[in-house]
């Protein structure tokens, strides 16, 4: 009997695991039917730093998330692309999320929103040279040591190129993850709406991402514009909206590179009633599994 | 500190339309994309803290009022239900909201509401402990408010307009007087709630929430108000939970 090792490890995969979680971002206005939901097994997402009153409501809906499902913290506001120092204070109030909700996934953007004291509400791009690398590595560890724990961090949409970047984003992103420990938390929306607006191939750009470092997949809707430069198209990460039909396939083509993570469906505005947004995550959820079962069938 | 430098760059023009687009970007004009970014979502967040005020106002000049004052007042922080505190100034200040002198007072009761929406949870003294104090040390007891507890007071019944403009709004009622109101924003468990004090209430509490014991704020709360009526007061304000412990002056040594 010859079967190689990762063709007995991906057969007992399939056969005693189930497929990785599927989950949506938690809005308070499903809170509700959520909570009725009994057959809603996923896991749910909130942004860190909608959480970060002293206390009311927010966090007596996210007490009873945890309670009953996994839960996934995600940040926006740590600006770990900036060029300053972290704020120390709310790196203590992220790690303190982290302490008392028990995520089973941290992550954050490779991006910034705070600059000169000002909070620019964005999600903002930055050049990737080896100053900048040196800087967002240094972040990274810094939000590390605070949570104790291992953070994903997410490859962004973005519109502009820098001319004095020198370092690809994925080669980027892979040295970061080298460098820190981090893991990755690929966006395929935004790897998708990047490679649009910069003229390249989304799967030559799926192809060369870290795949080997990625904890996390986000999905999520965009819309589609013109450029103000050119006839071409625009894509703006909108996350309001059903996942386009691109990215879907483009999440097949991920699973077939091997990725087995948690996967996650971002809806933040224009919400759809909750049926709708749970069935992004069924979606999701059956296109891993039926990726397990070509798999077992292949063996 | 760090060589990388390149935030303050690209921050330059994102709040000032009128500025030029920093250099060394490649689609330069995709920088707009980040500055409607900014302002839009900026703007949406004052309209998340103020409903009443757009619902007033309408939308357009709603917005065109928030626009003014976030590229005037970005925040500093990013905890944004903690911004738009001087948005109610600036209310007052507004040209084109000169014809709506309350405005500014229907803001201020929405910025406690979502201050009390967030503040932290604590567990309101019942009237049944008022009752438990021995009347001869109440004067001196100082009533800890909750941190929730919140009061505006204004020249206008900009509480009224407060009530019929809030989901679920009102908006057949009719002002039934052009009098000052007091309101008491607070949230004893975790539904906010916003009422009417009674003449010197609005003293009293005040004084409370400094930290002044009873006595002295029945006092204060009677100079403001001849029509100031104790019990009724207190025990309107124990029963909406507004204070969280009895504290008697020896416990206070």
């Amino acid at each position: 009997m010859i079967l190689s090792d990762s063709l007995v490890r991906r057969s007992r995969a399939t056969a005693l695991e189930p497929a990785p979680p599927a989950g949506v971002g938690f809005k308070h206005e499903h809170a509700d039917a959520i909570a009725a939901d009994a057959g809603y097994a996923g896991f749910l997402e909130v942004h860190a730093e909608n959480y970060m009153g002293a206390g009311g409501m927010p966090h007596r809906l996210l007490e009873r998330v945890r309670r009953d499902h996994e839960l996934s913290l995600h940040g926006v506001a740590l600006s770990i692309g900036g060029s300053q120092p972290l704020c120390r204070e709310h790196l203590a109030r992220f790690a303190g999320l982290v302490r008392r909700y028990e995520p089973f996934v941290v992550s954050e953007h490779l991006a910034w929103s705070t600059h000169a004291s000002r909070y620019y509400n964005d999600l903002l791009p930055l050049p990737y040279t080896r100053a900048t690398l040196a800087c967002v590595c240094d972040h990274v560890d810094q939000v590390q040591s605070a949570i104790g724990r291992r953070l994903l961090l997410e490859n962004p949409a973005t519109y502009i190129v820098f001319e004095a970047s020198t370092i690809g984003e994925s080669a980027f992103l892979a040295e970061v993850a080298r460098r820190t420990g981090c893991g990755l938390l690929l966006d395929l929306n935004n790897l998708f709406v990047s490679a649009v607006n910069h003229g390249r191939s989304a799967l030559a750009d799926l192809d060369a991402f870290p795949v080997e470092h990625v904890g996390q997949i986000h999905l999520a809707g965009h819309s589609v514009h013109a450029d103000a430069d050119d006839s071409r198209q625009l894509l703006i990460d909108s996350h309001d909206g059903v996942v386009a039909d691109a990215v879907w396939s483009l999440f097949e083509h991920a699973l077939r590179r091997g990725v087995r993570v948690p996967t996650l469906v971002e809806w933040d505005s224009k919400l759809p009633p909750w049926p709708v947004l749970r069935s992004q995550a069924d979606i999701a959820r059956d296109r891993m599994q039926r990726t397990l079962h070509a798999e077992a069938a292949h063996v | 500190m760090y060589e990388a430098a390149h935030a303050a760059a690209f921050a330059s023009a994102l709040l000032d339309p009128a500025a030029s687009v920093p250099a060394g970007l490649i689609g330069h004009k995709r920088y707009d994309i980040h500055r409607n970014n900014v302002t839009v979502s900026l703007i949406d967040a004052i309209a998340s803290i103020y409903p009443a005020v757009e619902r007033i106002t309408g939308t357009d000049f709603f917005r065109t009022m928030a626009r003014l004052h976030v590229r005037a007042t970005p925040p500093a922080s990013p905890l944004l239900f903690d911004y738009g505190r001087d948005f109610p100034s600036f209310i007052d200040g507004y040209v084109h909201a000169q014809q709506m002198p309350w405005l500014g007072d229907v803001a201020r009761i929405e910025r406690a509401w979502l201050d009390a929406y967030h503040a932290a949870d604590a567990a309101p003294v019942t009237l049944a402990d008022l009752a438990a104090v021995d009347p001869a040390r109440l004067f001196d007891a100082v009533l800890v408010p909750h941190p929730a507890a919140r009061v505006v007071r204004s020249r206008y019944p900009a509480l009224s307009i407060f009530v019929m403009n809030r989901q679920p709004a009102t908006p057949d009622a009719r002002l039934e007087s052009d009098a000052a109101e007091d309101a008491l924003v607070t949230r004893p468990a975790f539904d906010v709630m916003v009422r009417s004090l009674p003449p010197g209430g609005a003293t009293l509490l005040a004084e409370l929430i400094d930290g002044r014991p009873l006595g002295a704020a029945v006092a204060a709360a009677a100079a403001d108000s001849e029509a100031f009526d104790l019990p009724a007061n207190l025990s309107g304000m124990v029963d909406a939970g507004v204070f969280t412990h009895i504290q008697l002056r020896e416990a206070m040594t």
